[in-house]
C-alpha cells in the first residue's frame, strides 16, 4: 500500500480523501493556502505544507508548489480530488515525471477525454451512442457551418472542445444567430481555455442528466457502478443528485453500464471516472467524461457499498479490483443535497464564521463536511460546505429521511441553501421523479 | 545528489548492520558512517546537517498553527523575510562554501540571503529591505513552506 499521499485539494473532498487514506494506514500530507490553515483535514494531517497565498492560481493550481511539497515531505502519491488540477493532463504528467504516483488515469487518457471532440470520437469507436453533431471541429466556412446546423436540425448548441462542465457553450435556434454565436463561443473559448476549437451538437430540449460511475485498475479490469441522476441543476451546477436514476428500465441501465465499462478497457482507463449522458425519450447520448472522482460519489457508495476513494488508492497502489461486475448490485436508493454557503434566494455567496454547526444523524444519513463550530468559511473558493446524503430502501424513504435531516441541521453564522433543499424535498415533480435539466431553473423563475 | 536519495541511504544503513556506507555517482559521492558507540549517524558531506523531515510542529495537535514556522512569540523584532515558495532551505551556495549571510551582517535590498531548492532548481531568495540581519530562523537543509519566516532584518 502507498506509504504517504499528498492531498492536493481542500474542503470536504480533502477530508474525504484523508479518511480513506487513514483507513488504509496511509500517512497524509495536507497542502493548503494561507487562508486554509484551519481546515479540518489540515488539523488532522500527519504533515502540512503551506503552499501559497489564498488565490487558487497561486496555491491549489500552483503545480510547482504542490510537487515541491511532495518532494520535501517524501510523499509517494498525489491525490488531486475534483476540480483544481484533477483533470489537468500536464499536471498528471509532471507529477509522474517527478517520480510520484498520480491517483487517477494516465495523462494521455486524461488528455484524450479532456478534449471533448476526441472524447466523442473515442466513444463512437467504442460503440457508445453520442449526441448527433458535427463529429469534429467547426471550420471557418460560414456556409458549411450553416449546412451542418440545418442537417442536424435546430436548435443546435455550439460547444468549446476545451470546455466542459457547462462552460463554453451557446444555444442557437435559427440561421440568423448561428455564425455570430460560433464566433463569440470561439473567442470566449480561446480566452477561457486557451483553445478556440468549437464543435456543434443537436440541442436536446428536455433531457435528463444521467451519468455512469466506473472503476478500472491497471490490470485491464473495469466495472461500472451503475448510474446517477443529476438533472437538478442551476446554471449547469448540480444541486441535488440521486442513485439510481428513477424510471430507467433495468435492462437499458445494464446495457449502457456494460458499454461504458468496455469503453474503459478500450481507452486504457484507470481509477475512478464518470461517463455523462443526456437521456431523452428512452435514448442515451454521451456528452463528456469526467476523469476524476466526483462530488456526488457518495450516492453511488451508499447504494453499492463500494468505497470509491479507497478503491482509487488501492488502484494507484497497483492492486487489482477486489470485486467483479457480477458482485455488484444496487441496494435501495440514495439522494444527496449539496449544502452551499449562499443566500437561498439570491445565491450570493455567504462566507464567514460558522458559530454553530450541528449535523443531522440517524439511520441512513451520511454527512460529508469539513465544517466545525467556530470554523470560518473563506471567501476565496467555491461555496460547497457540506453534502448530506440520505439512503433508504426506497426512493420515498430516502427523500423522507432527507427531509427530516434537513430540519435537524443547524449552520449558524452563514447563510446556506438548506431552505431550497427543503422546498425540493416537498416539490411534487421531484417527488414523482424524472425531472429534466431545465426544471430547477424554471421553478426558481416562478 | 538530492536529499531524498541521501535519506534512503541513511535508512539503508540503519536497517543493515553496516558501520559505513559510501556511494559514488559520477562526480558526486557521499559517505555515511555510524559511530560504534551507537551515536547519531553523521555525514561526510557538511554542511547538509540532515535531520528527519519535520513533522511540522502542528502535526496531531489541535492548534491551528501554520506548520513548520518558528513560534511567533519569541525572536527579535524587525522585518520578517518570508519564504515565497515551498522547498528545501540552504544557507550557502554549495556544501562547504560560506553562508550567504550570518546574523549581524548588513544587507542591501536585493542581496541574496539564501537558496530554496524546489524541483531540482535553486532559487535565490533576496532581501526585500536593507538593514542588519538579526535572526536566521530556518535550518539548513530543512523543508520550508510558503510564508514561513526565514530571516529577521532590522532596517
Amino acid at each position: 500500500m502507498l506509504d504517504k499521499v499528498l492531498i492536493a485539494n481542500r474542503g470536504e473532498i480533502a477530508l474525504r480523501i484523508q479518511r480513506a487514506c487513514r483507513e488504509l494506514g496511509i500517512k497524509t500530507v495536507a497542502v493548503h493556502s494561507t487562508a486554509d490553515s484551519s481546515l479540518k483535514h489540515v488539523l488532522l494531517a500527519d504533515e502540512t505544507v503551506c503552499i501559497g497565498p489564498p488565490p487558487s492560481s497561486q496555491s491549489y493550481l500552483n503545480m510547482p508548489a504542490i510537487i515541491s511539497a511532495a518532494e520535501v515531505t517524501d510523499a509517494v502519491a498525489i491525490h488531486p480530488g475534483y476540480g483544481f488540477l484533477s483533470e489537468n493532463a500536464d499536471f498528471a504528467e509532471r507529477v509522474q515525471r517527478s517520480g510520484f504516483i498520480f491517483v487517477g488515469p494516465p495523462p494521455e487518457v486524461i488528455r484524450l477525454m479532456g478534449d471533448k471532440i476526441s472524447a466523442k470520437e473515442a466513444m463512437r469507436a467504442a460503440n457508445v451512442p453520442c449526441v448527433p453533431g458535427s463529429d469534429g471541429p467547426l471550420g471557418e466556412d460560414g456556409d458549411e457551418i450553416m449546412k451542418m446546423a440545418r442537417s442536424i436540425g435546430y436548435p443546435v448548441i455550439i460547444k468549446a472542445a476545451g470546455g466542459g462542465g457547462g462552460r463554453g457553450m451557446r444555444v442557437v435556434h435559427g440561421d440568423e444567430a448561428l455564425l455570430s454565436a460560433v464566433t463569440l463561443t470561439r473567442s470566449e473559448a480561446g480566452a477561457a481555455f486557451g483553445n478556440s476549437t468549437v464543435y456543434m451538437e443537436k440541442y436536446l430540449e428536455k433531457p435528463r442528466h444521467i451519468e455512469f460511475q466506473v472503476l478500472a485498475d491497471a490490470h485491464g479490469n473495469a466495472v461500472h457502478l451503475f448510474d446517477r441522476d443529476c438533472s437538478m441543476q442551476r446554471r449547469h451546477q448540480k444541486v441535488l443528485e440521486e442513485a439510481p436514476a428513477p424510471g430507467i428500465p433495468d435492462e437499458l441501465r445494464m446495457k449502457m453500464g456494460a458499454r461504458v465499462a468496455e469503453a474503459c478497457r478500450e481507452i486504457g482507463y484507470r481509477s475512478a471516472g464518470t461517463f455523462e449522458f443526456l437521456y431523452e425519450n428512452g435514448e442515451f447520448y454521451f456528452i463528456e467524461m469526467n476523469t476524476r472522482v466526483q462530488v456526488e460519489h457518495p450516492v453511488t457508495e451508499l447504494v453499492t457499498g463500494v468505497d470509491i476513494v479507497k478503491e482509487q488508492l488501492r488502484i494507484a497502489a497497483g492492486e487489482k479490483l477486489s470485486f467483479r461486475q457480477e458482485d455488484l448490485a444496487v441496494r435501495g436508493h440514495a439522494v444527496e443535497c449539496r449544502i452551499n454557503a449562499e443566500d437561498p434566494r439570491t445565491f450570493m455567496p455567504s462566507p464567514g464564521k460558522v458559530d454553530v454547526w450541528h449535523p443531522p444523524g440517524g439511520p441512513g444519513i451520511r454527512v460529508d463536511s469539513h465544517l466545525y463550530s467556530g470554523y470560518t468559511v473563506p471567501p476565496f473558493y467555491d461555496s460547497l460546505v457540506a453534502k448530506v446524503i440520505a439512503h433508504g430502501d426506497t426512493r420515498e424513504s430516502a427523500i423522507a429521511r432527507m427531509r427530516i435531516a434537513l430540519t435537524e441541521m443547524v449552520v449558524d453564522g452563514i447563510k446556506t441553501n438548506i431552505p431550497l433543499h427543503q422546498e425540493l424535498c416537498q416539490d411534487a415533480a421531484f417527488l414523482q421523479g424524472g425531472t429534466d435539466i431545465h426544471y430547477l431553473e424554471k421553478k426558481l423563475r416562478v | 545528489m538530492d536529499i531524498r536519495k541521501v535519506k534512503k541511504l541513511i535508512e539503508l544503513l540503519e536497517e543493515s548492520g553496516l558501520a559505513e556506507l559510501e556511494i559514488t555517482e559520477g562526480e558526486e559521492s557521499v559517505r555515511i558512517s555510524r559511530h560504534t558507540t551507537g551515536g547519531p549517524v553523521q555525514y561526510a558531506m557538511p554542511p547538509m546537517q540532515y535531520t528527519a523531515v519535520p513533522a511540522p510542529a502542528a502535526a496531531a495537535s489541535a492548534t491551528a498553527g501554520t506548520a513548520g514556522s518558528a513560534p511567533a512569540s519569541s525572536g527579535p523584532a524587525g522585518h520578517k523575510v518570508l519564504s515565497p515558495m515551498v522547498g528545501t532551505y540552504y544557507e550557502s551556495p554549495a556544501p562547504g562554501s560560506p553562508n550567504f549571510v550570518k546574523v549581524g551582517d548588513q544587507v542591501q535590498a536585493g542581496d541574496t540571503l539564501c537558496i530554496i531548492e524546489a524541483m531540482k532548481m535553486m532559487n535565490q531568495i533576496e532581501a526585500d529591505v536593507a538593514g542588519k540581519v538579526v535572526a536566521a530562523l530556518a535550518k539548513n537543509g530543512e523543508p520550508v513552506e510558503f510564508g514561513q519566516a526565514l530571516f529577521v532584518i532590522e532596517p
